[in-house]
């Protein structure tokens, strides 16, 4: 066991994990993207970093792939990450505005707006998919292909890949694909429905619609 | 063809070697480097070939192509030895008279003489041209001495000595002290000292190790690597058995880009060499140690040159590198402990096993120890490789050696490290050349890429420039240098089209940061280096641009405008029959006129005018 | 050089000279990229299947490196530096000339597949910048006006031979 500091409280921790699984195993949240904890961590969305002094200097780490050591002093909220969180959610909210995820994570961070060129992208580059498809199911029908600006995911040859079952496990572990905020008004533009301290569903029904999860019914309804 | 299994052999085989070369027998050295050989100079070497044939020469001279000389700017470089006496921009039709004056008669073509443009005298011998005489050429030293494809000549000189001290006198240990206490780091830019890296992956656990050669050298504008391998390839593999030895690695690998196809072929003749010879292969010098080397070569990718994207790519996988909380030392090539170290930093190991880590420790400033070395490019009127004392201050570099700025214009900021690097302006221009003090300054050391940069630049066309070289070799995995830089590049770009706001600026400081700070590997992390070095030393420059819609250099296309100048046009019409806009009016013999609306800026009217008498504002 | 037809025993031959060994993917693109001036998919699948690396690794591969090309080049192939100490000296202009004279943009080839066009950076011959090598035949101290000698002295020794 390894004994290390999480924002000024002890914690111990198996020697091996990360300081993201030792994090959430104690409640304490940092957010993340590209992790999910039963895919290998990828480290490539870069929310997750935390400020850790190990002695010597301090330094920004992944905590989903940084493994814990005895006597790190972790820091998962100060100035320095908080303020380069919110950009890098403001660099994916201008690749793809109409992501519910990412307009939930911008509400929660306090983004106000997004000061770059709007684009409409569907997919952040996560891997989440294609780590799914090759470690839960076992196929490896897609995959990243391109380089830099030319980076996606794809199959081979972006034909029908003969090694697909159809499964939609893709699909379902994707974060961005699937949930399209529908309360964004113009591109660029933070919507906080979902997450206002009063949801407008109170007025409407009389009562909170979501306890613990944004739902989006307030939206939906009345964009019936 | 015997192996050659103990110290004895090979010091009787260097001493018959010696004994059959004649020290004082003419000899033609021909540089075949990619320089002097973009330039013509295999057709020298054929004409050399020829002449002596021809005069029935062939027993009393030798003709030697050797690898890159440096000083490329003055190519094709040919030396005459004994005396070393200098020629440049040498010609297939000035042979002749080389050999019948030079050769047969020890007189001298003047015309082919280096003249030095500060004192205006003729230089005679290589080791008098102020490019040469104030540089301290260990690792280079032997550059433009051997012919890269014959063994013996680096045997002749003293090569394989070190191996065979290091493995038949010293233990492992004994070996990484020694590089240890010489305070070698290492030279592929990041400065990490090598004794201890070698020490760790000495240490990691396991059976199975890797040593790497990491010849990737994919800053434009920096050939330092490409010349070490294409000109003394043994150096470095001697540096890798050595490296090999110490740590407890039976394999190694040489990653070299495909864009160096003369330093691949000479490395793969040096293999073939050393393993005919017993430097390679089992049992190398009866020790029981085995050590084989193989050449992989890269696919093109710029990232590749970082450690974790090489090992990727040496895996078959596509170059993208990994977060280092576990080091390559550690678990690297196929999860093996794994050293990799540049072909440079390989290359300085011989020299320090043969004349002892204090000899090496003498050199350089306290924490940057042995010597830097340096592409010299650019705006200067020496261009070419340079290799100085760590510690040694850039004007000494620049005016020295490089002789000042081409034109006589004045110097504006020199850049170092390559698109990882930063900028550096006149004031700094005192400032000695080690790991920390380029660091602090904004910059690094890098790869050893230095472009000089005259009052022609534009600072924020130069962010620009590397910031699209990083984008287009981004790797793309993480979201910080991926969308971070594209955003940057979006930025400045508007910024040099003057199309920027007064806020942008810190925009782009913002990005710059967090990039620096959130990027997964070194691409990403250095990358916004030349914008924040430029904002920091040439803000002047962006407010220009930013406020005034102006660019003092002249060279944002959207921000100048070409004008004929009253007094110097004489109406030849040159300019006009080649606007392909159709921009310049005017009768012949009268002034001509350019017609902004239509101009592109294309610059092809300035260049066709032979009266100089367009210019840009 | 248009699409090629499968040539699997040229394919097989180069990857059986690795020993089928999957470490050597990159090293046989290669060789296949020298054959055929590209990468044709029916030869990628080939490689898959010999040395049993998944078909997605080999196509990420392909598409990762500058060395591989996934569509047909041309036969002359026109590299400009636009390596630091060229751009400097206006490389850059000579590219944007290139563009214009063949009608193609960067990285793109000529639909009569003659001319491929492409900016590199470095090709290590800095003292001679701005550089553009076709082929492999370098030109020194290239200029915008110089494009159009260049271009017509490379058709008409294409037309000789």
């Amino acid at each position: 066991m390894v004994t290390l500091t999480i924002n000024g409280t002890k914690v111990q921790a198996e020697e091996g994990s990360t300081i993201l699984e030792v994090a959430r195993f104690y409640g304490i949240d940092i957010p993340t993207l590209c992790y999910h904890d039963e895919l290998t961590p990828y480290g490539a969305c870069r929310l997750c970093m935390v400020e850790i002094d190990d002695g010597r200097r301090t330094r920004l780490v992944a905590s989903c792939l940084y493994p814990v050591k005895e006597g790190i002093k972790v820091k998962t909220n100060t100035e320095r990450v908080v303020k380069k969180r919110k950009l890098i959610l403001e660099l994916l909210l201008a690749r793809c505005p109409n992501s519910k995820t990412l307009q939930d994570l911008a509400s929660e961070m306090g983004l106000e707006q997004v000061r770059f060129k709007m684009e409409n992208e569907d997919c952040i580059l996560c891997g989440l998919c294609v780590r799914m498809c090759a470690e839960q199911m076992g196929s490896g029908a897609i995959g990243f292909v391109g380089r830099g600006q030319k980076r996606e995911v794809v199959t081979p040859f972006r034909v029908a890949s003969e090694i697909c079952r159809n499964c939609g496990a893709c699909m379902y572990i994707c974060p961005v694909v699937e949930l399209q905020c529908r309360g964004v008004k113009s591109p660029g533009e933070i919507c906080n429905s979902c997450l206002v301290f009063t949801p407008r569903c109170l007025e409407k029904y009389g009562q909170v619609m979501c306890t613990l999860d944004s739902c989006g019914a307030c939206v939906e309804k009345e964009e019936k | 063809m015997k192996k050659i299994r103990t110290s004895q052999e090979l010091k009787a085989l260097r001493n018959s070697l010696l004994q059959r070369r004649d020290p004082n027998k003419p000899c033609v050295r021909v540089c075949l480097g990619t320089g002097c050989r973009a330039r013509g100079s295999a057709d020298v070497v054929e004409a050399f070939t020829n002449e002596i044939k021809k005069q029935d020469l062939e027993i009393q001279v030798d003709c030697k192509q050797t690898g890159c000389h440096g000083f490329c700017e003055r190519g094709p470089v040919v030396v005459i030895r004994p005396k070393e006496i200098f020629y440049q921009r040498v010609k297939p039709h000035d042979v002749p008279e080389i050999v019948s004056k030079t050769l047969l008669n020890g007189e001298v073509v003047d015309s082919l003489l280096y003249t030095d443009p500060a004192s205006g005298q003729k230089v005679l011998y290589e080791y008098e041209v102020p490019f040469y005489k104030k540089q301290a050429r260990l690792v280079l030293a032997n550059n433009g001495r051997i012919d890269p494809t014959n063994i013996f000549d680096y045997i002749a000189i003293g090569g394989y000595q070190a191996l065979a001290k290091a493995i038949t006198t010293m233990s492992c240990e004994e070996v990484i002290d020694t590089v240890e206490k010489s305070g070698l780091r290492g030279l592929g830019g990041g400065g990490f000292p090598t004794g201890r890296k070698w020490r760790l992956c000495r240490k990691a656990p396991g059976d199975v190790k890797f040593v790497i050669g990491n010849g990737d050298e994919g800053d434009p504008g920096a050939f330092s690597d490409r010349s070490l391998m294409e000109a003394n390839p043994h150096s470095i593999l001697e540096g890798m058995i050595i490296g090999a030895y110490a740590i407890g690695a039976n394999q190694g690998y040489l990653y070299v880009r495909a864009e160096y196809p003369l330093a691949l072929k000479h490395l793969q003749i040096a293999i073939d060499q050393a393993r005919e010879y017993g430097f390679l292969g089992n049992n190398i010098f009866n020790s029981g140690f085995n050590l084989d080397i193989k050449i992989n070569r890269g696919g093109g990718a710029f990232v590749c040159g970082e450690s974790s994207a090489l090992v990727a790519s040496i895996e078959s996988k596509m170059g993208e590198p990994r977060a280092k909380y576990i080091h390559t030392v550690e678990r690297g090539l196929w999860n093996k402990p794994t050293n990799i170290n540049n072909v440079k930093t390989w290359a300085s190991v011989p020299l320090i096993i043969n004349n002892g880590a204090d000899w090496y420790a003498k050199i350089g400033t306290e924490k940057s120890k042995g010597t830097a070395i340096f592409s010299l490019v650019g705006k200067v009127n020496n261009t070419g490789l340079v290799e100085v004392p760590m510690g040694t201050p850039l004007k000494d570099i620049i005016y020295d050696i490089g002789g000042g700025i081409l034109e006589g214009k004045k110097f504006k900021a020199v850049q170092t490290g390559g698109p990882s690097g930063g900028c550096i302006p006149e004031e700094l221009l005192d400032l000695p050349v080690d790991f920390e003090r380029l660091t602090e300054a904004g910059s690094m050391m890098g790869s050893g890429g230095m472009i000089v940069m005259d009052e022609d630049t534009c600072m924020v066309d130069v962010a620009r420039y590397f910031l699209d070289f990083l984008q287009y070799e981004s790797c793309g995995k993480c979201v910080p240098c991926r969308e971070g830089i594209k955003r940057m590049l979006e930025i400045i770009t508007d910024i040099t089209a003057g199309r920027g706001k007064e806020e942008v600026l810190e925009i782009l400081q913002e990005l710059a940061e967090m990039v620096k700070d959130f990027s997964l590997c070194g691409l990403g992390q250095t990358a916004p280096n030349t914008v924040l070095s430029t904002l920091r030393y040439f803000r002047d420059e962006y407010n220009a641009h930013v406020r005034d819609k102006k660019c003092p250099a002249g060279i944002c296309k959207d921000l100048i405008e070409y004008f004929i100048l009253e007094d110097k046009c004489i109406g030849c019409g040159a300019c006009l029959k080649l606007c392909s806009q159709k921009a310049i009016q005017g009768d012949p013999n009268k002034l001509h006129i350019i017609d902004h609306a239509k101009c592109i800026r294309c610059g092809i009217c300035r260049d066709a005018c032979p009266y100089e008498a367009i210019m840009v504002k | 050089m248009a699409e090629s037809a499968p040539e699997y025993s040229k394919v097989d031959k180069i990857i059986e000279s690795y020993s089928c060994e999957g470490s050597a993917l990159i090293a046989i693109l290669q060789e296949i990229e020298n054959l055929y001036g590209y990468l044709p998919a029916w030869a990628l699948r080939r490689v898959s299947e010999k040395l049993n690396v998944p078909m997605i690794q080999v196509y990420g591969v392909a598409s990762f490196y500058d060395a591989f090309h996934l569509t047909p080049r041309g036969k002359h192939l026109i590299r400009v530096c636009l390596g630091t100490a060229c751009y400097l000296r206006g490389s850059a202009r000579v590219l944007e000339a290139l563009e214009e004279e063949l009608g193609i943009k960067n990285g793109e080839t000529t639909p009569d597949l003659m001319f491929s066009l492409q900016s590199v950076h470095c090709v290590g011959a800095c003292a001679l910048a701005p550089v553009t090598v076709v082929g492999e035949r370098y030109f020194d101290k290239m200029t915008p006006t110089k494009v159009r000698n260049v271009l017509r002295r490379v058709q008409s020794k294409n037309e000789k031979d």
